[in-house]
């Protein structure tokens, strides 16, 4: 018997016991409601092995739903923003979903598993706007997180890895792309989906079978510098992607509690992600309005001057610091770019391409702190080399096998 | 836009229905009004419920409507006859004298205590002055809060000035009660239970309240403010209690032809089973025949569950408002009971001229308030709370000569009852015939016919959801402001060209008749 929910505040995901066994530093975060690891060994060391190798991450606690029925797919299209009336099966698809007041509620992966069968992961648990939303909808929707164990595999050897593992045709998986192989016995499904912006697979598979396909990933991946990484190093690797992360650069609709602090698609630079020829879908009336208006804000992309993060930095317009306009919600020295690059909330018109800003950066100098105003500069995103960041065609990366 | 496109199509002859496509097609608009059923005029209807004998099948007497409206719809120029008007109301108490109750002004009642006769006429004389002051309010459209719109605005003002004119002990004292239950209120001020039974008998009548239910003094005051503008009180008259020749189905009637007359066209038995949408605005109805009608407007008459969740459908709808829809409550707790009898009942030590209006019992409040706790675990109480009438001593030609039709709203009888009404039916309507025989005894001799209405069947019969008269319930969360919710007031749907006009928008159900003017003026203000 396990122990009940209150005596066990943290769940432990099925690859658990192999993490621990690696953890050298025994650096371990809370995340959604499972622990899970923050920093193996160190930060620089996983990193470089997402851009240089290939990385294993646990992402079993990623809050998974299934999605079933008749009506599933005009549900999904009234949940979220895009049109999914086109995602065949075995694709995946970004997508986001607002409430009313065409506010972000998350954003998340929808996975097209058959022809009424799709899972949405999701960062936040939300069944019960799932449910609202399944009203009318002859549609069945179930948390199926704890149900399904999940390993990322990431890096320009990850593919190399997979098919050393036996995963015949893997090479062949386009971007966004579901496979099902098997490893060993055990029966796995392979999308080609990440979260760092380079090569990458997320394999979905039964949580009895975890350990033994972490340990044969560990084997097959021994030559090509394989290695566990934690939240710390995927992180770093996002910004530069410049995706966006949950409760750091938005706030959920559902979750804000002070007025204005919800934001909208075009806020966050995902107006793409909303098709307002589908049909009708949760806020398509509120954001008709916002498009017409224009946005307030929005979330952009910086190039920082000097080496120094511009963690929580305000933004401002001038470099006296008297017109605030905007704050950093991310920022890294990006050592692949090795430019100093941020995510940030910045209002009209600053945010337009190529505005140039200013960020207040404080810094804690053996305890004394000082005040440095650096300039920034509005680039797109993922950052490019022109503005000084990843090259883009490492972003998009094509598997290399040798014949 | 193709000229032979009508400009209005109401979804059902309900009252509201009738009024706002008359006040459509007054101002020049081309209206076409399609009804389910055969007849007009929804809860304001007369049925045959056994051979020979016809009742008013849902609300039984008039006295919400304004006299303006009156005025406004010409009824009576149009056939609505009167058979009675300023009906008293008798208190039935078991084993002791009946309480006749004196009406608005103290006048024509048993004889009160000396503390109760002292308090009365204070009391309903300042009841009556709360009740002026939210007559007005309950006339108009309600303002949208937190708008930058000065129509909003101006509205809000004028409703604190109304409040303000109360002068400051009076709007103290409304401040004071407004939230209060009206069993607190009462104890207050009345020391015989039989009085409080009865006039707390009316704060709850046709809601899902007991007398201690937080909100039951708001719900009297609307029923007063409503009964403050009716034409008996307008001219100052004895009572505002009036009851239609034929029934309450003449005043469908008689909106039926009102309308026709200012050009309405009126098709009754077309069911409408969804509502057309095209590039999200709402452009006509589709038949259960399959019929498609289009329109420029489409008004529903229908309540907000059934416009929003059936006709229109989600998809059409955003989650957040879908869910406010799902989660409005809407259960009916009243049942209407039916009797046909072959002679004029005998009620114990009442004097033959209190038949002619209303009969409640409701002998306490702790009587009210004992039946309402078994509805609100899904029971009905042995000792349910009625309000009776007998509508032929009025107007003998609802029944064969010498017959007479006994017509009682019995309370509480819950729609989601636990036992299931196929199975309570038969007890319920014994035990509510016992419950009048022990005030009438020798009854039950005279019972040639019967007919329960549970809200079960209330849903049915006028296409309400959960049976409940007001098409959701009245009550803070449920009111002024925000009803029916949030997103749907001021009688607008979120799909354009889509709009509300039945007893789920404000001010709530009732005949009045208000929700459909105030509709119908919307739609020309927006047009404008």
């Amino acid at each position: 018997m396990t122990a009940p929910h209150y005596l066990q505040p943290l769940l432990k995901t099925p690859f658990h016991d192999r993490a621990r066994a690696a953890s050298q530093v025994e650096s371990f975060i809370p995340w959604a409601g499972y622990t899970t690891v923050d920093v193996f060994t160190t930060m620089e060391q996983e990193y470089f092995a997402i851009r240089n190798a290939a990385t294993l991450y646990d992402l079993t606690p990623m809050v998974k739903y299934r999605i079933a029925g008749r009506d599933a797919l005009p549900y999904l299209n009234r949940l979220v923003t895009r049109d999914l009336g086109r995602l065949a099966p075995n694709r995946v698809a970004y997508a986001v979903w607002c409430n009313d007041a065409g506010h972000l509620i998350d954003d998340g992966t929808v996975f097209r598993l058959g022809a009424d069968e799709y899972r949405l992961c999701t960062a936040e648990r939300q069944l019960d706007w799932l449910l609202s939303a399944a009203i009318g909808f002859e549609v069945d929707v179930t948390e199926v997180t704890a149900q399904i164990a999940a390993l990322a595999v990431q890096g320009p050897t990850s593919c190399a890895v997979l098919r050393t593992l036996g995963l015949a045709g893997i090479e062949r998986l386009k971007p966004f792309e579901i496979g099902t192989f098997k490893v060993g016995a055990a029966g796995v499904t392979v999308s080609r989906t990440g979260f760092t912006g380079d090569l990458g697979y997320e394999v979905w598979m039964e949580p009895e079978d975890a350990e033994s396909v972490w340990d044969a990933l560990m084997i097959a991946g021994r030559s090509r510098g394989i290695r566990a990484i934690g939240s710390q190093a995927l992180n770093t690797a996002r910004i530069e992607a410049g995706f966006l992360s949950p409760n750091v650069d938005f706030v959920s609709a559902e979750h804000t509690i002070r007025a204005g602090r919800e934001r909208s698609p075009f806020e966050l630079g995902l107006g793409w992600l909303v098709d307002f020829a589908k049909g009708h879908f949760n806020g398509r009336r509120a954001l008709l309005r916002e498009k017409e208006r224009g946005p307030r804000r929005q979330l952009v992309g910086l190039d920082v001057a000097g080496s120094k993060p511009a963690h929580n930095a305000l933004l401002y317009a001038d470099d006296s610091g008297k017109r605030e306009i905007g704050s950093v919600s991310s920022a890294i020295w990006s050592p692949t770019c090795k430019r100093n690059i941020a995510l940030a909330m910045v209002d009209a018109p600053f945010f337009a391409m190529g505005s140039s800003i200013w960020a207040e950066i404080y810094l804690n100098r053996e305890l004394v702190w000082e005040r440095r105003m650096s300039r920034a500069r509005v680039v797109e995103r993922p950052f490019s080399p022109r503005s000084g960041a990843v090259p883009r065609h490492r972003m998009i990366f094509e598997p290399r096998i040798a014949a | 836009m193709n000229a032979q496109v009508r400009d209005c199509i109401v979804i059902g002859a309900g009252h509201n229905g009738l009024v706002c496509a008359l006040t459509l097609a007054r101002a020049g608009r081309s209206v076409l009004v399609v009804e389910a059923g055969a007849q007009l005029g929804g809860a304001a209807a007369t049925r045959l419920f056994s051979p020979g004998f016809q009742v008013s099948a849902c609300a039984h007497l008039l006295h919400l409507m304004s006299d303006d409206m009156m005025r406004d719809l010409q009824l009576e120029a149009h056939g609505l006859e009167w058979a009675a008007q300023g009906l008293p109301t008798t208190a039935l108490v078991p084993d002791a004298p009946p309480l006749c109750m004196p009406d608005a002004a103290g006048a024509g009642g048993s004889a009160l205590s000396a503390r109760d006769g002292a308090s009365y006429a204070g009391f309903r004389a300042r009841m009556e002055r709360f009740a002026g002051t939210l007559a007005a309010v309950l006339a108009e459209t309600p303002p949208r809060l937190g708008t930058d719109a000065w129509s909003d605005r101006l509205a809000l003002l004028r409703l604190g000035w109304r409040l303000r004119k109360l002068g400051r002990r009076d709007m103290r004292e409304l401040l004071r009660i407004g939230a209060m239950n009206v069993h607190d209120l009462l104890e207050e001020n009345f020391e015989s239970p039989a009085l409080r039974g009865a006039l707390g008998f009316d704060a709850v009548l046709g809601t899902n309240f007991g007398p201690r239910s937080p909100g039951t003094v708001l719900t009297w005051l609307y029923r007063l403010a409503a009964e403050h503008a009716a034409p008996a009180a307008a001219a100052g008259g004895a009572g505002v209690l009036a009851q239609p020749r034929g029934g309450l189905g003449a005043v469908g009637a008689a909106l039926g032809r009102a309308a026709a007359a200012a050009g309405v066209v009126i098709r009754t038995g077309a069911p409408v089973t969804s509502i057309l949408v095209e590039a999200d605005r709402a452009c006509g109805v589709v038949l259960a025949s399959g019929e498609r009608i289009e329109a420029r407007t489409v008004i529903s008459n229908a309540d907000p569950k059934t416009t929003f969740l059936e006709l229109l459908g989600p998809r059409h709808l955003d989650t957040g408002f879908v869910r406010r829809v799902a989660h409005l409550r809407s259960h009916g707790l009243a049942a209407k009971l039916h009797l046909a009898l072959d002679r004029l009942p005998r009620f114990t030590a009442l004097d033959a001229s209190r038949l002619k209006g209303r009969l409640l019992i409701a002998p306490s409040l702790e009587y009210l308030e004992h039946a309402y706790n078994h509805a609100k675990y899904g029971e009905y109480s042995a000792a349910p709370a009625m309000e009776i009438t007998l509508p032929t001593v009025n107007d003998p030609a609802l029944a064969p000569d010498g017959a007479h039709v006994l017509s009682a709203i019995v309370q509480y009888a819950p729609y989601a009852l636990k036992e299931g009404w196929p199975a309570a039916r038969g007890r319920f309507v014994d035990l509510a015939i016992d419950t009048i025989e022990h005030f009438a005894p020798g009854l039950r001799g005279s019972i040639v016919g019967s007919e329960l209405l549970t809200p079960v069947d209330l849903e049915r019969e006028f296409r309400m959801s959960g049976g409940h008269w007001h098409h959701g319930e009245l009550a803070f969360d449920q009111f002024f402001f925000v009803r029916p919710v949030p997103g749907a007031t001021q009688h607008r749907a979120p799909v354009p060209g889509l709009f509300l006009c039945g007893a789920g928008c404000h001010p709530g159900g009732g005949v009045m008749g208000v929700a459909g003017r105030n509709a119908a003026r919307q739609i020309l203000r927006q047009a404008a």
